[in-house]
């Protein structure tokens, strides 16, 4: 996304004071104990159901009441298989990916929202990869329904999930180059004359942020 | 073979075996053709544009005589990009992009997005309580417009017309409904973060009340025709079986999940918007089957109505309340009066902004050119839509455009069970399968 709209204003182009609301960079440490909820149930299930937690798990996150486990890249299919088998998340209701270009080493993260039914819980995994070698191991075999999703966020990302039976685009054509929901790939559009005037396309437009 | 061109049925050798190309025309002539072929086994590519397939899905299928050994879906025609120019736009424009993504749930996509957006603000429980039963109205009378479809269309398809005249009559009452709340029949962008755009006008619940008599009475016209109809028996029972097992690992949700008797509701399991005030009924059936899932969509209609009742009670007894939260930079543009020039305005506020406050102009220029800003994080919300669990996954980075936002579309992730459901079954029984998962495009490629 370009800082400069219209007028180039870089920033948040502003002078009033307003904008005087800090961006407040997102949480990354890890949260302590006690998480509240049924949270530290969740982490100390995990722990005894799998000897490798410490080593598996990068980061616990609680924020605004959900639970998000960083899970390394190589242990996600074994934690995954614990989760589904000891703590019941029967269900993953798929995988969202998020391209973050400023977090060097781990610009691409995979999100995968879990949901167990057996006792009415929802936590999160996350992934995150670095975008020169973009590669997770598909969990396609512990809930079959991420097929597609995973190869949505391929498609989206250009996140590669090894082990997919059939990574290949879903939402794009074939041939696109590119994936368009990368924060490199330019939303694009045509500007539209109207009535003598020139309306620019939609990134092109001015813009206050 | 053919000796000539024939421009609408025409058939080419590739290495894969004969080609034909069928776009009308005269089908004696090719179903001689293939006959003269003696190959059992042959690929059909049904669709995108085929109108029974619920707009622009395309499914390949490989059939031995008629039975069908493998299907696949193509998806991906009607992809918008709206997940992607949604970063391009304020918070509150998202509403406008998300309500077109399932567009026979508009208002179940606001809410999921509006749900996710105020947990990133923290005002969840900010949110004032007639607004919810607002909401809660608009998305029990949206369930019944996108089941009317649902139940239509999937008896159209299979052959009966007369369904689909009931059917879409109501949901024209229902649409009525709405473009007397909020101007618009679809796509109405009427919920937004915070609560709703509007209140509802004078004597709206009144109409309510006289529509969901009315609706009562003439969704038995459906139920007479097919519930235990033996044709209707014949094409449905049995078909598209899907177990729970099968549902759990496909991550499969909505009707299609409680046709296997497990009763996963997230109004009831995991309440949003006060849905455990109201009192309702989860249905199931245990036949696993394209029948169950059409009596669940049946039933499902009388509970609609209950809520609607209910909430409608709520929204009477709270008049004059306020409908969105009294933080002024969230609220904006909801309350606005009717301008002399025929437009939403606010002359009071001009006045103070114009000729008293420079302060006052400031904040409104910076509010109305750039938005409200949302606190850094990510959150996950999830809503019950006619289809299942419609999830919103919103990312922000504390600026005044949403970082990424993804829907987890309960029609996306349900079309995978097609080739489950449909593979050993007859080619014609794809299309009651299909029509049982209720698959609508515009939510499946976004």
């Amino acid at each position: 996304m370009s800082d400069h709209g219209m007028f180039g204003a870089a920033g948040t182009g502003d002078t009033s004071g307003y904008g005087g609301l800090v961006r407040t960079p997102a949480a990354t440490g890890s949260s302590e104990r006690p998480y509240g909820s049924y949270f530290d149930d969740v982490a100390d299930d995990l722990e005894r159901a799998y000897p490798g937690f410490s080593d598996a798990i990068e980061r616990v996150v609680v924020d605004r009441g959900e639970l998000t486990l960083h899970v390394k890249r190589e242990k996600l299919v074994e934690v995954s298989k614990i989760l589904r088998d000891s703590l019941k998340f029967e269900m993953c209701m798929g995988v969202s990916g998020v391209h973050y270009p400023e977090q060097t080493g781990r610009e691409l993260h995979a999100v995968y929202p879990l949901l167990s039914i057996t006792n009415n819980r929802r936590i999160r995994l996350e992934v995150s990869v670095p975008d020169n070698d973009a590669h997770i191991p598909s969990v396609v075999e512990v809930w079959a329904g991420n097929n597609w999703h995973e190869r949505e966020t391929f498609d989206m990302f250009g996140i590669i999930f090894d082990g997919h039976p059939g990574l290949t685009r879903i939402l794009m054509p074939d041939d696109w180059q590119g994936h368009p929901q990368r924060k490199d790939y330019a939303l694009g559009g045509i500007s539209v004359e109207y009535k003598g005037a020139t309306i620019p396309a939609p990134d092109e437009r001015r813009s206050y942020r | 073979m053919t000796t000539f061109i024939d421009p609408y049925s025409s058939s080419r050798e590739t290495t894969e075996g004969t080609v034909f190309s069928v776009t009308g025309g005269d089908w004696n002539e090719l179903v001689t053709e293939i006959g003269a072929t003696k190959e059992e086994r042959i690929v059909v590519n049904m669709g995108p544009q085929h109108p029974s397939t619920h707009g622009v899905l395309r499914l390949v299928l490989e059939l031995e005589g008629e039975t069908v050994t493998e299907v696949r879906c193509g998806i991906g025609y009607l992809h918008t990009g709206i997940e992607k120019n949604i970063e391009y736009r304020s918070w509150t424009q998202g509403v406008t992009f998300v309500t077109r993504m399932d567009y026979l749930s508009p208002l179940f996509n606001e809410t999921a997005y509006c749900l996710a957006t105020e947990k990133l603000l923290g005002i969840t429980n900010d949110v004032p309580e007639r607004a919810s039963a607002i909401r809660v109205l608009m998305m029990e009378l949206n369930r019944i417009s996108s089941h009317m479809v649902a139940l239509g269309t999937g008896a159209l398809e299979l052959g009966a017309i007369t369904p689909m005249f009931f059917a879409f009559r109501e949901r024209e009452r229902v649409l009525d409904i709405f473009e007397m709340i909020s101007g618009l029949r679809m796509n109405m962008a009427y919920i937004r973060p915070g609560g709703v755009q509007q209140d509802l006008p004078a004597g709206a619940t009144q109409k309510i009340r006289e529509t969901v008599k009315e609706m009562r009475k003439a969704f038995k016209d459906n139920a007479t025709l097919l519930i235990g109809n033996s044709i209707w028996m014949k094409r449905t029972e049995g078909i598209g079986y899907l177990d729970l097992a099968g549902c759990t690992t496909l991550g499969i949700t909505g009707p299609v999940l409680r046709s296997t008797g497990l009763p996963w509701d997230l109004r009831k399991t995991q309440p949003y918007c006060g849905y455990e005030n109201y009192d309702f009924d989860v249905v199931t059936t245990d036949t696993c089957d394209v029948y169950g899932r059409f009596l669940i969509r049946m039933n499902e209609l009388e509970q609609s109505l209950r809520i609607i009742e209910q909430a409608c009670d709520k929204i009477d007894k709270l008049a004059g309340a306020p409908v969105m939260v009294a933080d002024k930079k969230i609220a904006w543009p909801a309350q606005l009066a009717l301008g002399g020039d025929g437009l939403g305005n606010s002359l009071d506020h001009i006045r103070e902004i114009m000729g008293t406050s420079m302060e006052s102009l400031i904040h409104h220029f910076k509010l109305v050119t750039e938005g409200f800003r949302v606190p850094a994080g990510q959150v996950y919300a999830a809503v019950e839509s006619p289809r299942g669990e419609l999830g919103a996954h919103i990312v922000s980075d504390g600026g005044t455009r949403p970082y990424r936002m993804h829907f987890r579309e309960p029609s996306f992730n349900n079309l995978q069970s097609t080739s489950a459901m449909c593979e050993g079954s007859m080619v014609a029984d794809i299309i009651g399968a299909v029509a049982s998962i209720d698959p609508v495009m515009g939510g499946v490629d976004r």
